[in-house]
């Protein structure tokens, strides 16, 4: 008769333990390219080769090496303007780095090389293995072995009673064992969920590349900024920045709209952290789609708000003035609230730009700052500063200019840019208070700071493999905690009449794993066994 | 500016009183460590080199008292009277030899007084914040070696492995005077971004991993000097001091890898409810931020780490590297990502 095959068939450590260490299983050595064989032998070659498990182990590896110089260095898809100001820092260095996609590390052909021979590797080894697992569930537990004495446990034990009723106690006693009863023995298998659990785990780290993979095709993102009372609506073209995936056409945008209808934000007011913010509200009304009624919901930083697979983010907040401009000919030429931006995260106060680009004689622009509790900056004397974000004590400060914006030059200019070098400084810097109403020199106008309002910044995504990642996710770590804690374990018992008379009972267990528990749940059986037929009131051993 | 509102520090509004008591139970928490290792440290060179029984079979220690069977692996056949019942283990754990002391039990209790100091430090902080006790730098490194030592207990009851004390000790008391010393933080409330129930799943589950890998990495240390001593009395030279008092090394190779077992599933449950998180809180699930990656990378390396051992067979140097080079870029990732880069995870400070 043959020798028990171990249980895990895939382990080159057998069931008698460890290889030598720093030996490598034969099973695993790489293949000898042939030698003439043409394509097919080679393209053979190379596909044995990738699925050893030491290719994949050195890609696993490489893979690890490959996502350092991402964290270094600055990323495209994290922050362009951090690459910006690299590219302006060492021209040279960048152009270099660059051609190596060393700022896009996670987008490059090789880092992509890498994970693809990876999931190909991959797919090589759990694809038969799959298989093999599901014929093995089906399959009978192997037959006991001829020497059960040669076993990682063995025990026997004699009894009075016959070898028929030992057996028919050992398939009681091994409940929760798939059992197959042969003549004279008994053979049971546990277990199957740690290569259950293997499959499930590799299969989903498939899932999660395709999840990935599936989100960055078909999935988008975008950035908008509204002002209290504003709308918006999912159009590429309402967008301030729009990043689709390749396969996103603009039709295929989810047709909510939503309207801002009031942001609230709660800072710290006192204390060495005065004005760190603890919480921000954000009411909106949305509709899924154009003709659909109207709902309501709060946003804050942890609940975004999500229609349809779309999701709707807060990313930032502000002030935004509102201010009423006269122009020379006396007309009111622009009455709006204009979004002040924070020139750094935690600063508390907003920047911004007024252009009047309809005012006559002349184009009017401004170029201002809005302290919610403005006091006397205490680095800068004479200048303005703000204590905290909270709207104590507004005051806008605005440099005025004149001359043309340069609007009709077809160049395309950012709102919140001024290009003051081609414009000339109207008179002094005002500071207004709300209400404020300040005439500029030379007859060009009038500014009034009629109010303010605030603003909040959104980033919208919509990523359809989110929900797929997240499933693929679960089984990764279910499959995980199941191969990491499932034990299979092989156990026999053999009943023979002796020469005496009474019957020889004999067993043995075998299992892979590294300790000594599996012995003791065999020795439990063992015990519990033999209990039983001695008539004693045996336990069930607690096994797991 | 697009994620300014994760970036803001943590504010304050705090129960001062015990704020204070919570900072005194740290200095405790240290000082009962720093007794411990000293303790450990000198059953490690002073102890007499004992039969340690590695893994007691709890069955087995109970059916022995029952008058059953009594397995060693080094006698066969060690059959008891009744119904002839005989038994044979091979291959279980062995046994091995370890430095004991008196002294090692002192340093057991100090040890597990300072886990209850710490326990007590880490439950003040979150009333005195009235939070999750785990929002900024120093209250992770409190958090973390609070888990190592909490493994620690657990293999050295379970395993009987107390002989790690003084190399978990180490980096315990480095890890919390560094805390104290550079990272303190007064209690405070969290940011916006942190308020959230991931926090304590996500932080939590990082943090126990952390914890298990502290210590897996501290028997790594251990088990490459007891493997160069061993090497070195197998080719006859003389050696002395702690590293011959050593337990075996086999011994040492798999409590390690137990505890990589035990921690990379709890790992990578944690950067799946970082995602998860990263998803509600900043609008996308991944996004190759320095923390991510460097996540990801602990997260491979221990990978490559379980694979070496479950199909190549690397066991023992090999093995030893791999967890080394994953016990390192945990390191990195904490400190290193904290304190290198800006990113959406830099609570340092
Ligand atoms: C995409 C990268 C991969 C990751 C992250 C990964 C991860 C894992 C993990 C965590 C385990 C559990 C280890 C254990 O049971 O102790 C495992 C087991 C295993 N993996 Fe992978 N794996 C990957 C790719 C592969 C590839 C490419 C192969 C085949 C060439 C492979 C073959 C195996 C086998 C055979 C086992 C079972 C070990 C055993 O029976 O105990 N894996 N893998």
């Amino acid at each position: 008769m043959a020798r028990p095959a171990p249980p895990t068939e895939t382990g080159p450590a057998g069931p008698s333990g460890p290889p030598p260490p720093g030996d490598t299983p034969p099973g695993d050595s790489a293949p000898r390219p042939p030698g003439r064989l043409g394509l097919v032998g080679w393209l053979r070659w190379a596909w044995r080769l990738l699925t050893t498990m030491r290719v994949a182990l050195i890609l696993l590896f490489l893979l690890a090496l490959a996502a350092v110089p991402g964290s270094f260095l600055p990323q495209r898809g994290v922050s362009p303007s951090d690459v910006a100001a690299y590219y302006a820092d060492n021209p040279e260095l960048a152009a270099l780095l660059d051609t190596l996609w060393l700022f896009d590390v996670y987008s490059a052909p090789w880092f992509a090389a890498i994970y693809l021979l990876l999931f190909t590797s991959l797919v090589g080894c759990v694809v038969p293995r799959a298989a093999k697992h599901w014929r093995d569930m089906r399959a009978r537990p192997p037959a006991a072995p001829a020497r059960l004495d040669r076993m990682p446990y063995s025990a026997s034990f004699s009894t009075g009673a016959s070898p028929a009723e030992v057996l028919d106690r050992a398939q009681e006693v091994l409940r929760g064992f798939r059992t197959d009863r042969t003549d004279g023995s008994v053979a049971a298998e546990k277990g199957y969920l740690r290569e259950t659990g293997n499959v499930v785990f590799h299969i989903a780290m498939l899932g999660l590349l395709a999840a990935v993979a599936a989100g960055s095709l078909f999935g988008y993102r975008g950035n908008i900024l509204l002002t209290e009372g504003d709308g918006f609506a999912n159009t590429v073209a309402s967008y301030d920045a729009y990043y689709p995936g390749s396969q996103v056409r603009p039709g295929d945008l989810q047709p909510f709209s939503f309207t801002l209808d009031g942001f609230d934000a709660a800072f710290i007011d006192e204390g060495p952290r005065t004005g760190q913010p603890v919480d921000f509200t954000v009411e909106t009304s949305f509709r899924t789609r154009p003709e659909a009624p109207e709902e309501r919901y709060t946003l804050r930083v942890n609940q975004p708000l999500d229609v349809d697979g779309a999701r709707v983010y807060l990313v930032n907040h502000g002030y935004a003035p509102e201010f009423r401009v006269t122009d020379g000919n006396g007309d009111v030429v622009l009455d709006q609230a204009v979004p002040f931006i924070p020139p750094q995260a935690g600063a508390f106060f907003g920047e911004g730009v007024i252009k009047v680009p309809d005012a006559r004689p002349e184009q009017l622009s401004f170029l201002g700052a809005f302290y919610p509790s403005a006091e006397e900056s205490a680095e800068a004397p004479g200048q303005l500063g703000s204590a905290s974000p909270e709207d104590a004590n507004p005051m806008v400060a605005l440099q005025p200019y004149r001359g043309d914006l340069g609007l009709d030059s077809g160049e395309p200019q950012s709102v919140y840019e001024l290009p003051t070098e081609r414009l000339e400084p109207l008179g002094e810097q005002l500071t207004l208070a709300p209400g404020d109403s300040v005439e500029l020199p030379d007859g060009t106008g009038t500014i009034t700071f009629t109010g303010y309002r605030e603003w909040a910044a959104f980033q919208i995504t919509s990523d359809p493999g989110r929900v797929p990642a997240l499933v693929s996710a679960v089984l990764i770590t279910a499959g995980l905690v199941l191969t990491l804690t499932v034990r299979r374990r092989r156990y026999w018992v053999r009943a023979e009449t002796g020469p005496d008379g009474r019957t020889l009972v004999r067993v043995g267990g075998l299992t892979k794993t590294e300790n000594g528990a599996a012995a003791a749940e065999f020795h439990d059986l063992t015990t519990t066994l033999r209990d039983r037929l001695a008539g004693g009131s045996a336990s069930r051993p607690n096994g797991e | 500016m697009l994620y300014a509102l994760a970036d803001t520090a943590p504010t304050t509004e705090v129960n001062q009183g015990l704020a204070d008591l919570s900072d005194t139970l740290v200095l405790v928490t240290i000082l009962l460590y720093a007794v411990a290792l000293f303790a450990f440290a000198a059953e490690a060179a002073y102890g007499r080199r004992t039969r340690v029984a590695a893994a007691r079979i709890p069955a087995m220690a109970g059916s022995a008292a029952a008058g059953d069977a009594r397995v060693r692996d080094t006698e066969p056949d060690l059959g008891g009277a009744v119904d002839e019942l005989q038994v044979r283990v091979r291959d279980a754990e062995p046994d091995t030899l370890a430095a004991r002391h008196p002294i090692g039990r002192v340093a057991m209790v100090v040890t597990v007084l300072g886990l209850i100091a710490q326990a007590g430090q880490i439950i003040s902080r979150g009333l005195a914040a009235d939070r999750w006790p785990w929002g900024n730098m120093f209250e992770f490194v409190v958090a973390i070696t609070l888990c190592a030592v909490a493994t620690f207990v657990y293999v050295a009851v379970r395993h009987r492995a107390y002989y790690l004390g003084a190399f978990v000790m180490v980096p315990v008391v480095l890890l919390l005077g560094i805390a104290v010393r550079w990272l303190y933080t007064e209690a405070a409330p969290l940011v916006p971004a942190l308020h959230s129930p991931w926090i304590a799943i996500h932080v939590s589950a990082a943090i126990i991993a952390t914890g298990a890998f502290v210590v897996s990495g501290a028997t790594t240390v251990m088990y490459l000097l007891a493997d160069r001593a061993e090497l070195r009395a197998r080719a006859g030279q003389a050696v002395r001091g702690v590293v011959a008092k050593l337990p075996a090394a086999e011994i040492l190779d798999r409590l390690s890898h137990r505890t990589i077992v035990f921690a990379f599933p709890l790992w990578t449950f944690a950067i799946i409810a970082g995602a998860i998180w990263a998803d509600e809180a900043w609008g996308r699930f991944w996004g190759w931020d320095p923390k991510e990656v460097w996540s990801f990378i602990t997260w491979v390396v221990y990978a490559g780490y379980l694979h070496a051992r479950a199909t190549a067979g690397w066991r023992g140097r090999k093995a030893a590297v791999i967890s080394l080079i994953g016990a390192a870029a945990l390191l990195f990732n904490f400190f290193g990502v904290n304190y290198l880069f800006s990113g959406l995870h830099s609570y340092a400070g």
